[in-house]
């Protein structure tokens, strides 16, 4: 055993604490996925992320396609160039998946969400959220003598404005779905 | 044509209908309906293994052995749950398995039945992909699709599950359709433009190395003979992962061995030193690459790899082709010899120069001994008794896996069966019945270790029914060798639960199933025990008592690059060999 030079006792020599050497910025990618809709479709999606450790930022899926029983999941994503890539190659390999699209990096593409946000309040605080609401053009779409609750479409950074804006007003709770994207032009 | 009958008798059609001729299972509740269709049946063979994570091994070393995929019938619940890890072993090693579970009525789904489990969400993870069918029409459909995703691309395990209702109701069958309508058809072509890159860069390359995997294997018999043929004409040198043994032959001139973590020394530092590396079929796995940033840190490198999710996920490649390997290597063959079959034979000289210097370490060299047996004495003695024959190996997990690898020649694909990804200890035997059903005239030996052997003995039960003449040759050192071994480098020599206490007598044990058992322990006996192994036409428990605290050697520490070899004890003696390795 001489020829040993393995520091004896020591337990830091495992492969798994090893890095490899691709760029360690954090990108976030917005992805539309074209699945099979059948049962489970949307666990596989899933199951993939917490399997292999990947991030979901935003996830939202329906039915697009009754007649050719097609879903379209939308990810936000945030990682290394490097896991990016893996993710869309890891998607690509499920087998009811059809297609994967990376808007992030397709040319350009729009990206909308939509929330419904309580506010409760009275006084200057309830005149103030109307008005801010029209600023944003968000609807109401029910109103107490106490509470409205707001609609609001637009990019997740401008839902996040609103709702930044709301709390001090009285914000209650949020409900948001998720981003859907489409890619522009045809 | 549609016919009608019962969802039982669907499987028992669609089987036969795929050209399936052996079905590993065991029976059970839920699966009743088709085994009284397979009992009223003479095409299909069913093997009754003994528990069902041996029914998907042997499934497994059918299919490895034979190229064809292996199928499994278990019963729901505990049935399903003991076949995960064959799935989850298949599933890494990329072995087309179709598995198909019994489920309780699909009025019962979600009510916690007896023997009820959710075995699509527990399989979701560790198949390629897997159905629950809840409607008999739907049955014949899903189980033709359920063969073409097991065997096409990148093969693997799937699994479809049949409540009981399905089984029982009728529907009409529907025939194997003759090209697959669904999407799911992976590129099997490659790239042309990159291929050409590939071969420009072959033209000019100065030290050359292909580094070849599992997937030559899984290609057919076509891509390992399109290899070997591209591998003389270039003369390049080549390596091969543990799942790539026997694409190309071991006794081929070209041939350095094994690489990776015990694999031989020339063959890492090849990999280490070369200018092109030509990755067909490897997924450059962390056994193989060790230290990821000081992985042969200047060469170019190729990835010929019909998985898209392979390519970048560790190692950047320069070359990145998506195809199967036998249209690749058919493509690249063709235009390197249009382009006049140049290669740089000058540097390649040089090349295989310094290669020479380092096959002069010998670094599989050991000193037997006179008192007791050696492991790599006793493979090396294995080899040189069977390697005439028609010959499959299969082995369980760790040292004597490893030593196999090292020791044994395999000239052909599809003779070498060994879990490689997951590293299933108890894999070997059921593998080896599943290899001897296929192969009912072949020699097929199971080289194990003790401890391996142990978490899947209750199959020779199986071995003795079907008069299986699978040898079981075991390297027995009362330890678990290889975390052992590890625990000697790395803790202290704290060997904390690695000994195997209250072993049985393997020699009782075989006569109590009604095989025979052999025992040897003396290295002056050892050829003759092992010719009375070989001379014996049954199944043999060969219990090979051997030196206890041998390690196996090389070995790239875990977080090592490949030019930082431990060669033991053996090999430290050639002072020029190891310290000019360092170097190097």
């Amino acid at each position: 055993m001489s020829a040993l030079k393995i520091k004896k006792g020591s337990s830091k020599h495992s492969a798994y604490n090893l890095r490899p050497n691709f760029s360690d910025v954090q990108e976030t990618h917005t992805l539309a996925v074209l699945v099979e809709n059948e049962p489970g479709v949307l666990a596989r999606v899933i199951g993939l992320f917490s399997g292999r450790g990947y991030n979901i930022d935003s996830l939202t899926v329906a039915e697009v396609d009754r007649e050719g029983h097609l879903s379209r999941i939308t990810i936000v994503t945030t990682g290394t160039p490097q896991v990016i890539e893996q993710i869309k190659a890891q998607l690509g390999r499920i087998v009811p998946v059809h297609d994967v699209h990376d808007l992030t990096v397709e040319g350009r593409s729009v990206e909308r969400e939509l929330a419904l946000i309580k506010v409760s309040g009275s006084g200057d605080k309830r005149v103030e959220a109307l008005r801010l609401a029209d600023i944003f053009r968000a609807h109401v779409v029910d109103s107490t003598l106490e509470s409205f609750v707001f609609q609001i479409t637009g990019t997740p950074d401008k839902i996040d404005a609103f709702a930044d804006l709301m709390r001090p007003l009285g914000l209650l709770e949020v409900a948001r779905t998720g981003v859907a994207a489409l890619s522009r032009g045809t | 044509m549609t016919r009608q009958m019962t969802g039982a008798k669907m499987v028992v059609q669609a089987l036969i209908e795929q050209g399936v001729d052996t079905v590993f299972g065991y029976p059970g509740g839920a699966v009743l309906p088709i085994y009284d269709e397979v009992f009223q049946q003479n095409a299909i063979r069913h093997i009754l293994v003994r528990h069902e994570q041996g029914a998907v091994h042997a499934a497994e070393g059918y299919a490895r052995s034979t190229g064809k995929p292996g199928v499994v019938l278990v019963t729901s619940g505990p049935g399903a749950t003991n076949a995960v890890t064959g799935l989850t072993d298949a599933l890494m090693d990329s072995i087309p398995i179709v598995v198909l579970t019994g489920q309780v009525p699909t009025f019962m789904i979600g009510s916690d039945a007896f023997q009820e489990a959710d075995t699509v969400g527990i399989t979701r993870p560790c198949t390629k992909h897997n159905w629950l069918v809840k409607e008999t029409d739907r049955l014949s459909a899903t189980i033709h699709e359920a063969f073409h995703v097991a065997t096409s691309g990148r093969p693997g395990p799937v699994l479809v599950d049949i409540p009981k209702d399905v089984q029982f109701a009728s529907a009409s069958y529907q025939a194997k359709p003759k090209a697959s309508t669904r999407h799911y058809q992976p590129v099997v072509k490659g790239d042309p433009a990159l291929i050409e890159q590939l071969v420009a860069a072959m033209e000019t390359a100065e030290r050359p190395v292909f580094y070849t995997g599992g997937g030559v294997i899984n290609s057919g018999p076509a891509a390992s003979q399109l290899l070997r043929e591209f591998v003389e004409a270039t003369g390049f040198p080549i390596t091969s992962t543990l799942m790539g043994l026997g694409a190309y032959p071991a006794s081929g001139k070209n041939w350095l061995g094994m690489l990776g973590m015990h694999g031989l020394y020339e063959a890492n530092l090849a990999m280490h030193g070369c200018d092109l590396m030509i990755n067909v079929g490897a997924r450059f796995d962390d056994r193989i690459t060790g230290r990821l940033d000081a992985f042969s840190p200047n060469s170019k490198k190729a990835h010929i790899d019909i998985d898209p999710s392979s390519i970048n996920k560790v190692i950047k490649t320069d070359y990145p082709i998506i195809g199967d390997v036998g249209h690749v290597l058919e493509d690249a063959l063709h235009l390197w010899k249009s382009r006049g079959r140049k290669v740089n034979r000058e540097a390649i000289a040089k090349w295989w120069t310094q290669i020479n210097e380092w096959r002069k370490v010998d670094c599989l060299s050991f000193k037997p001994s006179p008192q007791s047996i050696k492991p790599q004495h006793a493979l090396a003695r294995l080899e040189a008794l069977t390697k005439d024959r028609d010959r499959y190996i299969c082995t369980e997990v760790g040292q004597h896996q490893m030593w196999a690898a090292q020791y044994l020649g395999f000239e052909d694909p599809n003779r070498w069966m060994t879990s490689g990804g997951l590293g299933t200890m108890g894999y070997g035997f059921p593998a080896s019945i599943g290899v001897q059903i296929a192969h009912p005239d072949a020699l097929v030996i199971n080289v194990a270790g003790e401890a391996s052997w142990l978490m899947n003995m209750q199959e020779m039960g199986t071995a003795v029914q079907y008069r299986l003449p699978v040898k079981q040759f075991i390297l027995n050192n009362e330890r678990l060798g290889m975390v052992r071994q590890w625990q000697e480098l790395l803790h202290g020599e704290r060997y904390s639960h690695s000994w195997s206490e209250a072993l049985p007598d393997f020699v009782k044990l075989a006569e109590a199933f009604g095989a025979k058992g052999i025992m040897v322990s003396d290295p002056a006996d050892l050829d003759d025990a092992i010719m009375e192994m070989l001379n014996y036409d049954g199944p043999v428990i060969f219990d090979c008592l051997v030196e206890k605290h041998e390690n196996c050697f090389p070995m790239i520490p875990s977080g090592e690059p490949h030019n930082k070899m431990l060669l033991g004890d053996a090999s430290t003696k050639d002072a020029i060999g190891t310290s000019g390795a360092v170097l190097v």
